[in-house]
């Protein structure tokens, strides 16, 4: 029975790693989602024959519940909502592994054993409580400002220190439960202190990272228990969270240390001044300008979901193909709120996926688009990045939508955006503003056009 | 005989540069999905729990184990759900 045991998990690993090859194309993504859900069927089903096992009732009640909890959260969440769902379940997967390092302790384990456990314990609880924090930040339950205070780096410090002295001592003498508790307790604060000084602006690198921390404690949870789907299935994620963390600094142009240490994204203006005018335009006015383009760009950002414009953004992109315009969507990176978090909001506008092309698509083909509209975006098409150097954001690749022949650009007002930077676009001889909100404008268009 | 740590250690090695390879190539269009289906993927620390909650013996593990059941299954049922739900909105053009 071992024998079946191991090898459906060996089952259970190709199937996972060809499932997640095939999330390489967005034609057969959901075909690899749902290899990828068999695998996981295969191993828990291997995972109750063995032998150990006496008692199902507490399996069937834990299994019943989280499905139950866990299926309602799938149908009910807003798409908008992602980031804070995903955050909330990589705090759960972390929490579990805790459990699970912990519960795998036994009589005489042997110190590689034990570093595993500790290790387990460790990462699963700062996952756990740096993710409800990220989930508090996101859902705006909590401020997403950047808390900081003095001493904050002495009291870290002193948790670390703490945390390092509870884990050697825990395997020197890990009958005394007191080391244990005490890294427990210690881990669980840490991410609480880990995640705060973070900045709402900063979350996507949050919340990758963290997806990364829960593979990483599946893993250690793995070698604890002495089980190797765990291990695979856990580096996988692993490193799928440190790929998208790279992706998400180099997109922002910050270092990871930078993100995580400097309390960037709280709020703090730089007093650059910009010179220029701001030239608003009427509906009517863009509609002229829009009917005569043959090439439209149309570069979203979080503002567009908060105001919901996203179906009334597919409706126009569709009168301006029949218009005989091309269109097509520059999506920056950290456009929304975690990575491709824009793409999902438009293809459930029903957006085609063909026509959203990423930063370093567009950008060469920005100098022959006719109108850049921008709706809900900022501080992903300032031009300061490129052009001041005082700038905060300055390097940091954005969509040059400058370069545009004519840029809209839809804005409630003039106040600056998320990360609180002055933007210069505004003030660009080809820039037009649009005041009001996005949604209200983009239908003023769709009835000039209709 | 080579001692099982080192079997262990060596499977995770090859999956971190599996990992790499595979996840370089998914577009960033499907990060998100990516992100909630990896989350899924992690959910298979239920794995670990399921042996530690059905011991039989009515200690303090089998609890936390019952409990880890209870969190991983939310993560491996949410995961792949939601997962599925936004790749069905991914068409492409004209289908």
């Amino acid at each position: 029975m071992e024998h079946v045991i191991q090898y459906s998990y060996v089952v259970a690993a190709a199937l996972f790693i060809y499932g997640l090859k095939q999330l390489g194309s967005p034609a057969t993504a959901r075909r690899g989602n749902m290899i990828s859900a068999v695998a996981m069927l295969i191993a828990v089903v291997a995972a109750l024959l063995d032998q150990g096992i006496v008692e199902y009732q507490w399996i069937a009640l834990g299994v019943v519940a989280g499905a139950v909890i866990g299926g309602a959260a799938a149908r009910m969440v807003q798409m908008t909502a992602m980031p804070e769902m995903v955050a909330l379940f990589n705090g759960f997967g972390g929490l579990a592994s805790l459990l699970v390092g912990w519960a795998a302790l036994v009589p005489g384990a042997e110190t590689f054993t034990l570093v595993t456990i500790i290790l387990s314990i460790l990462i699963g609880g700062v996952t756990f409580t740096g993710s409800m924090i990220a989930y508090g930040k996101l859902s705006e339950r909590i401020g997403s400002g950047a808390v900081l205070f003095s001493g904050q780096q002495i009291v870290n410090s002193l948790i670390v220190l703490g945390i390092l002295a509870g884990s050697v001592m825990f395997c020197l003498q890990p009958d005394n439960h007191l080391w244990l508790y005490l890294v427990v307790a210690l881990s669980l604060v840490f991410g609480i202190m880990a995640v705060i000084p973070i900045g709402g602006a900063d979350m996507p690198v949050v919340i990758s990272l963290l997806n990364s921390y829960s593979g990483l404690a599946a893993c250690a949870a793995g070698f604890a228990v002495n089980n190797n789907i765990l291990i695979v299935a856990g580096a996988l994620v692993g490193a799928s969270g440190i790929i998208l963390t790279q992706i998400m600094c180099k997109a922002m142009n910050r270092s990871l240390a930078n993100v995580l240490f400097s309390g960037f994204g709280s709020g703090k203006v730089e007093a650059t001044v910009v010179e220029g005018e701001i030239k608003p335009i009427s509906a009517e006015d863009a509609y002229y300008i829009l009917e005569a383009a043959s090439n439209v760009a149309i570069i979203p950002g979080y503002g567009m979901a908060v105001a919901q414009a996203q179906h009334v953004v597919k409706e126009l992109a569709e009168l301006l193909e029949k218009n005989g315009a091309e269109v097509n969507f520059g999506i920056h990176p950290v456009a929304g709120r975690m990575p491709g978090h824009m793409n999902v909001l438009l293809a459930e506008a029903d957006v085609p996926y063909d026509q959203l092309l990423e930063m370093d698509d567009i950008n060469p083909r920005m100098e022959n688009v006719d109108v850049a509209i921008v709706i809900g975006a900022n501080d992903v098409v300032n031009p300061a990045a490129r052009e001041i150097e005082s700038s905060p954001i300055y390097g940091m690749p954005v969509i040059n939508v400058d370069k545009a022949r004519t840029v809209f650009v839809l804005k409630r007002s003039m106040a600056s955006g998320f990360a609180g930077i002055e933007n210069p676009l505004f003030y660009k001889d080809n820039t037009r503003m649009l005041f009001g909100d996005a949604k209200e404008s983009i239908g003023t268009l769709i009835r000039e056009f209709s | 005989m080579i001692p099982a740590e080192v079997f262990l250690t060596f499977i995770l090695m090859l999956s971190i540069f599996l990992g790499f390879e595979l996840i370089n190539k998914v577009p960033a269009t499907l990060h998100t999905p990516l992100m909630s289906g990896a989350n899924a993927i992690s959910g298979i620390t239920l794995v670990g729990a399921i042996s530690l909650a059905g011991t039989g013996a009515q200690d303090l593990a089998n609890w936390l184990g019952a409990a880890a059941v209870a969190l991983a299954t939310i993560n491996v049922v949410g995961g792949y759900m939601v997962t599925d739900r936004m790749l069905a909105m991914f068409k492409k053009k004209g289908s």
